[in-house]
């Protein structure tokens, strides 16, 4: 077969394919998405009483105060920024990223104990000394950071760690944390595969709707 | 802890249950055989045949076959690169991502076109949707599709059938398997949460201080992951791939992914036992590489599960190693996945290998070293005979009998093809180029966790891109804008390269001489090849030859890291 007849052949299988498997197909799929799945396919998105997005069901937000349950270490700070000061250019696309610090690297013990040096620039506060003054129990979670950096989940005995702060924060019933923690808790699929997660957004948006006990 | 042992032991079930069902329908497809989707499909087929101008269904030989094979990839990473180098003026650009420098775009267009998916790029900030879907996407079809056209054309000429023709077996996998498991799976996944829309990010304000906004980055997500799976791809959406919520929100997803990712490689080898009449010896040599798997993914999840001892002690308790990982997948999830994307050539994640126990190090750079446990989309199951090839002639040679396999004789061409093919190329762009790097570590390495790691992170680079792989220790700097990206991006381009083309080429060469050789009756004097015994040899064949090349490699990253943890840093 001559030279022509094989580029010809091949350039015609590659444009005929790709008008079936890289515009019809993915142009049907996001078709059947809008009209099919709008909530999931617009990204699970979160709204309050007026209607304004507040958030996605499936992404962690950054929680670090004593008024509420406080989310997993993210390298990233769940893709957040300050919009008057983003010079990174993080608001305009999102982003996701982990630490890859190995089991080995100094660096992953020093993020986690914490760092004292008279250099404020070289000290690092460690995410156990700083669990510790808050008076939570720490859970391998709440010290490792996320593969993601998004991750929406805490385990169930990292919220519970949790219950006491926020309960004496708010003045609420420890046993109504409880059940707000069950109720925006994520079980396994079928009951067999994953791990249980607390959504800690959910969780943090029924807190605030909860009126303190009287 | 249990219920992790019981989740993965159901996965792998599942696998098995779907094996000879899968299995048996690729057979029928490439035997041409009535299968059910045909009132749909003999239509469609041959008008995109007509369209690509293939009017006969000539059979090839392996030269032309790989000639088509090579034309057509080359086609098409044109294609490709026009649509990244021109993604500025291209539509469906929410975020307006201008073309990244020309050397991530080299080394992303070769990286997909070869089936390997490695990514110096974060998806996010780099490639906008069209480029995303109508260029990555495509080639996660193509580049699965041609994969699985030279395995089949390799069982074809292992089981003395012409080898077919390379654009129906091209067009055919991806209608016949790939595209219509697509779509089911991108419908579930969209039901399981995925996104899949056009529209650009969403910034809100966050809810403990509305002076802080978050990105929630979109994307048509859901029909690009199922494929992303299905053809061993693992060209995340996102930077961080499987492990973003929106790549795989919970553990129905997840639990498909990794069914994804097994299911053809595993199946094809039930296919090879189809085609061949054979299908005790498929189930052996199945058997054989379910052995070295479970083998592989206890040791990754007993690492895991122990955890980091310096962190336990501080924690007061036994945990898992988290870091890197998500909740909703926990270590047992985390690891199987890791284990399954490794070994089957995949390479998406859904946890971060660089922070996995010495354990998790040790098995992902064996999966890459051996390139069995599973293998590639249609290579991996071709690898897996030529090493039954090499095991044949090693006990032919102990017994002092003329080495057939399926009634063929294995002569000097055979061997010297399966050898160079198994034991040459892939420590050649492996070592040769880790060798250069880690010659210069300051200049290029861009090494970022230190001591035995640090070595782990530059090999398992080449080993990922050479076994058409494409995870990563990711901390590695080995992406633009860093100092060592360009170095990175073309030396791994060339392992890419090499470790793709070469091996098909000799595959194709090997499957065409043995469809031309005269079947030898087979007489009592016959070595079979369909006993435990013989399938016990490969297993050592594979292990002894497979892994000594890099045992060393072994012994100075993950096991002498191992020492060190346990001497307690």
């Amino acid at each position: 077969m001559s030279l022509t007849v094989e580029a010809t052949k091949a350039i015609r299988s590659t444009l005929v394919l790709w008008v079936l498997v890289a515009l019809i197909y993915p142009l049907l799929m996001i078709v059947i998405g809008q009209v099919v799945f709008p909530y999931q396919a617009n990204g699970s998105l979160l709204k309050n009483a007026q209607g304004q997005v507040v958030g996605s069901a499936l992404i962690g937000q950054p929680f670090g105060s004593d008024r509420y349950f406080n989310s997993r270490p993210s390298t990233t700070s769940y893709s957040t920024a300050d919009p008057k000061k983003d010079e990174a250019g993080i608001l305009k696309t999102g982003v996701s990223g982990a630490s890859n610090l190995a089991p080995s690297n100094p660096a992953l013990l020093e993020r986690i104990q914490g760092v004292t040096d008279p250099d404020p620039s070289k000290s690092i506060e460690g995410d156990l000394p700083r669990l510790k003054a808050a008076g939570i129990q720490p859970t391998a979670d709440l010290v490792y950071t996320s593969g993601s950096s998004l991750d929406p989940h805490i385990t169930p005995a990292a919220a519970s760690a949790q219950i006491a702060r926020v309960a004496k924060t708010r003045r609420l019933q420890p046993n109504q944390l409880a059940d707000l923690i069950a109720q925006n808790t994520d079980g396994r699929f079928l009951g067999i595969f994953g791990e249980p997660g607390v959504n800690v957004l959910k969780l943090n948006l029924a807190l605030d709707a909860l009126k303190p006990a009287s | 802890m249990l219920q992790g042992w019981i989740q993965i032991a159901l996965t792998i079930l599942i696998v098995v249950a779907i094996t000879p069902f899968l299995g048996e329908y690729m057979a029928r497809v490439y035997l041409g055989k009535p299968t059910v989707l045909d009132s749909v499909l003999n239509p469609l087929e041959r008008s995109l045949l007509t369209l690509m101008g293939v009017r006969s269904r000539s059979e090839m030989t392996g030269w032309q076959y790989a000639r088509a094979l090579l034309f057509s990839n080359l086609a098409m990473s044109v294609l490709l690169a026009l649509i990244l180098f021109g993604q500025g003026w291209l539509p469906f650009n929410p975020t307006g991502l201008s073309s990244p420098s020309w050397d991530t775009n080299l080394h992303t267009i070769i990286s997909f076109i070869t089936n390997t998916n490695q990514q110096h790029y974060s998806g996010e900030t780099t490639y906008g949707y069209f480029a995303q879907f109508a260029g990555l996407g495509f080639m996660f079809f193509v580049s699965a599709g041609t994969g699985l056209a030279v395995g089949i054309a390799f069982i074809r000429g292992l089981t003395g059938k012409p080898l077919g023709n390379f654009y129906v077996d091209l067009t055919q996998s991806i209608t016949r398997i790939l595209l219509p498991i697509s779509i089911v799976g991108a419908i579930i996944f969209m039901v399981a949460g995925m996104p899949e829309t056009l529209a650009g990010p969403v910034v809100v304000p966050t809810l403990e201080d509305p002076n802080i906004s978050q990105a929630i980055a979109l994307g048509p997500v859901a029909h690009f992951e199922i494929v992303k799976e299905l053809g061993e791809n693992g060209g995340g959406f996102y930077a961080i791939n499987s492990a973003h919520p929106f790549e795989n929100p919970n553990g129905l997803t997840n639990l498909i992914e990794i069914i994804s990712m097994m299911a053809i490689p595993a199946s094809l080898i039930y296919t090879y036992g189809a085609i061949a009449e054979n299908r005790k010896q498929a189930w052996l040599v199945y058997g054989m590489v379910m052995v070295i798997f479970v083998g592989f993914v206890v040791i990754t999840e007993i690492g895991e599960a122990n955890g980091n001892a310096a962190v336990n002690a501080l924690l007061g308790s036994p945990s898992p190693n988290l870091e890197g990982k998500e909740v909703r997948f926990g270590w047992a999830q985390s690891a199987l996945y890791t284990v399954v994307t490794t070994g089957t050539m995949t390479g998406a994640v859904n946890s971060l290998i660089d922070s996995y126990m010495p354990t998790g190090g040790f098995v992902t750079l064996s999966n890459l070293f051996l390139q069995i446990i599973w293998g590639g989309q249609g290579t991996g199951t071709a690898y897996l005979f030529a090493y039954l090839i090499l095991a044949v002639f090693a006990t032919g040679l102990m017994v002092g009998r003329t080495p057939e396999f399926l009634g063929r004789k294995i002569e000097k061409r055979e061997v010297v093809l399966a050898s160079f093919l198994l034991l040459l190329v892939h420590p050649l762009f492996v070592l040769i180029p880790s060798a250069i790097t880690l010659g210069f570590p300051d200049q290029l390495a861009g090494i970022s966790n230190p001591g035995f790691h640090g070595l782990g992170q530059v090999v398992y680079e080449y080993a990922s891109a050479t076994a058409n792989n494409g995870s990563g220790w990711e901390g590695l700097a080995d992406s633009q804008p860093a100092p060592t990206g360009l170095w990175w991006n073309l030396s791994a381009s060339v392992s890419l390269l090499g470790g793709r083309y070469i091996p098909i080429i000799c595959l194709l060469l090997l499957a065409d001489g043995m469809s031309r050789k005269q079947p030898v009756p087979m007489t009592v004097g016959t070595l079979r090849t369909d006993t435990v015994l013989f399938t016990g040899i490969t297993a050592g064949v594979v292990l002894i030859m497979g892994a000594l090349t890099f045992f060393p490699v072994l012994a100075l990253s993950p096991i002498a890291e191992a020492f060190q943890l346990a001497k307690g840093g």
